[in-house]
């Protein structure tokens, strides 16, 4: 019997259960206004190690910890590991699996990671491979601009689109049974390419993968906007969110603008001239889904969310060489039970 | 370079609604803002070779090099005290444009990739920004001696 629902989404017999999900920050995300919603907030941006890429690293193996320890559960229980992150070669994941020992599997799909993570540790769990899987990811803010950007102390005045690299990491236990909301959808994007060539803009250069993605997933699933109480993408930021509804309108005729948030968007506080457009990253959607939007999911205030993480596929060899960035995004419908 | 390729209906069509949709960035205010801060520091260059032309008793060309210097120590001083990059937030242009910027590229760069080494972080990585600028300014002034040359 297939579980295959039209071109591109599936859905789960038995849902997988989101039993625990662990959230850890940087000092400069402590001002969100979903600061309480977090687990642990480093103070410094090193996290007592001596450099930023050590630091990322530090930030997901605490996620991970931390969700393992809301259940009592030791990593040697946990039978696969599945995480990604922004770094090259994804050594934050890589690194952390060594500390952790559990069967890793390595996965990449920038800033869609989050979901990419939930998708296949449910694809395992729903296909009987296994009862208890973790999916995680992080992004630090200064590693990932020295690798995409500029040295972190250099003068460079960013504009009005620009997002700013969230610093933190997401766990999430997945299992067979259990408490929590439950994984019932999912829809896998296509790299999309709408000639989005500035780096300072991802936002919107990922709005038509989202809106690509979204559109697919009410197709296949027969579902509409407002059987959701809540979509979600990952990190689109305002600039993104706003083109993302208009081309979700322009393209497959569906109103986002009732019920659709992003976390990117919503993460920082408005009033600081820093973030300008908002947050991204692996970590921005990670930790507003496994921190803010679990709890509200818990607690039944949520009933059916839908996650759209984003991700654009570029490096920077491939801008340089003057290549158009080329963009992705996952969905998954969350529900409450 | 790659070429540019020609666009499909589609991204045109996405491309026209993004150049709609995006915040454009307040020129004027940016331009004022870099114009002072740049203003002030050429003040502060200027009143540092009528220092250095009184106190060493140097005629004023040749008291710009230490004034120059002592710009580039300021610029260098601000970034690994970590105050540079905040300032050229506002400042843009105002910073980057003098020799401070310049300074704080090859700082900023040099912190960086201290963690890498000696060898391959700090010595290859500290022209990362600046090197394109050392280069063509050394090509360029080769081809302006070369031209004064010939016309003489």
């Amino acid at each position: 019997m297939t579980k295959k629902l039209g071109k591109q989404s599936f859905y789960f017999a038995n849902p997988p259960v989101i039993i625990s999900t662990g959230t850890v920050v940087g000092p400069f995300e402590a001002n969100s206004p979903f600061k309480d919603d977090f687990d642990f907030i480093f103070d410094d941006n090193l996290a007592g190690q001596e450099s930023f890429e050590k630091a990322e690293r530090t930030l997901l193996l605490n996620a991970c910890y931390t969700a393992l320890n809301k259940i009592n559960t030791p990593p040697e229980n946990i039978e696969y590991f599945l995480a990604g992150d922004l770094l090259n070669q994804i050594i934050s994941a890589g690194f952390s699996a060594l500390k952790l020992e559990i069967p890793f599997l390595g996965i990449y799909g920038a800033c869609s990671t989050a979901v990419e993570g939930l998708i296949l540790a449910s694809v395992m769990i729903d296909g009987g491979f296994c009862n208890l899987a973790m999916a995680a990811t992080s992004s630090h803010n200064s590693s990932a601009e020295r690798q995409y950007r500029y040295p972190t102390e250099y003068g460079n005045q960013r504009k009005p689109f620009s997002q700013w690299t969230v610093t933190g990491a997401g766990a999430a236990v997945v299992s067979v049974t259990g408490m929590g909301p439950v994984i019932t959808h999912a829809t896998v994007g296509k790299v999309t390419d709408l000639a989005c060539k500035d780096p300072l803009n991802l936002g919107a250069a990922m709005a038509p993968a989202a809106a690509d993605t979204i559109i697919r997933h009410f197709a296949d699933t027969g579902r509409n906007p407002t059987d959701y109480d809540l979509i979600l993408t990952g990190d689109l930021g305002k600039v993104g969110q706003e083109l993302a509804i208009q081309w979700t309108a322009e393209s497959g005729g569906f109103d986002l603008s009732m019920n659709y948030q992003d976390c990117g968007e919503l993460i920082y506080d408005k009033v600081d001239e820093r973030v300008h457009a908002g947050g991204s990253g692996c970590a921005c959607a990670a930790i507003v889904a496994y921190g803010n939007i679990y709890r509200r999911l818990r607690a039944g205030e949520l009933k059916k969310v839908l996650l759209v993480a984003t991700g654009a596929m570029h490096s920077p060899t491939s801008f340089q060489q003057g290549e158009n960035i080329p963009c992705i995004a996952h969905a998954i419908s969350i529900e409450a039970r | 370079m790659a070429k540019r390729k020609k666009l499909n209906t589609t991204q045109q069509k996405y491309q026209q609604i993004v150049k709609k949709t995006n915040p454009k960035p307040n020129l004027v205010f940016n331009c004022l803002l870099a114009f002072i801060s740049g203003g002030l520091v050429c003040i502060v260059g200027q009143l540092l070779i009528d220092f250095y032309a009184w106190a060493m008793k140097l005629p004023p060309e040749k008291a710009s090099n230490p004034a120059v210097a002592t710009l580039i120590l300021m610029g260098a001083l601000l970034t690994g005290l970590g105050y540079f990059d905040k300032l050229a937030h506002y400042a843009g242009a105002g910073l980057a444009v003098p020799v401070t910027g310049f300074a704080n590229s090859m700082v900023s760069s040099a912190l960086e990739f201290k963690r890498e080494g000696y060898i391959m972080g700090i010595g290859s990585k500290m022209f990362m920004l600046a090197g394109s600028v050392i280069t063509y300014g050394v090509v360029t002034a080769f081809f302006v001696g070369l031209f004064r040359a010939v016309l003489k």
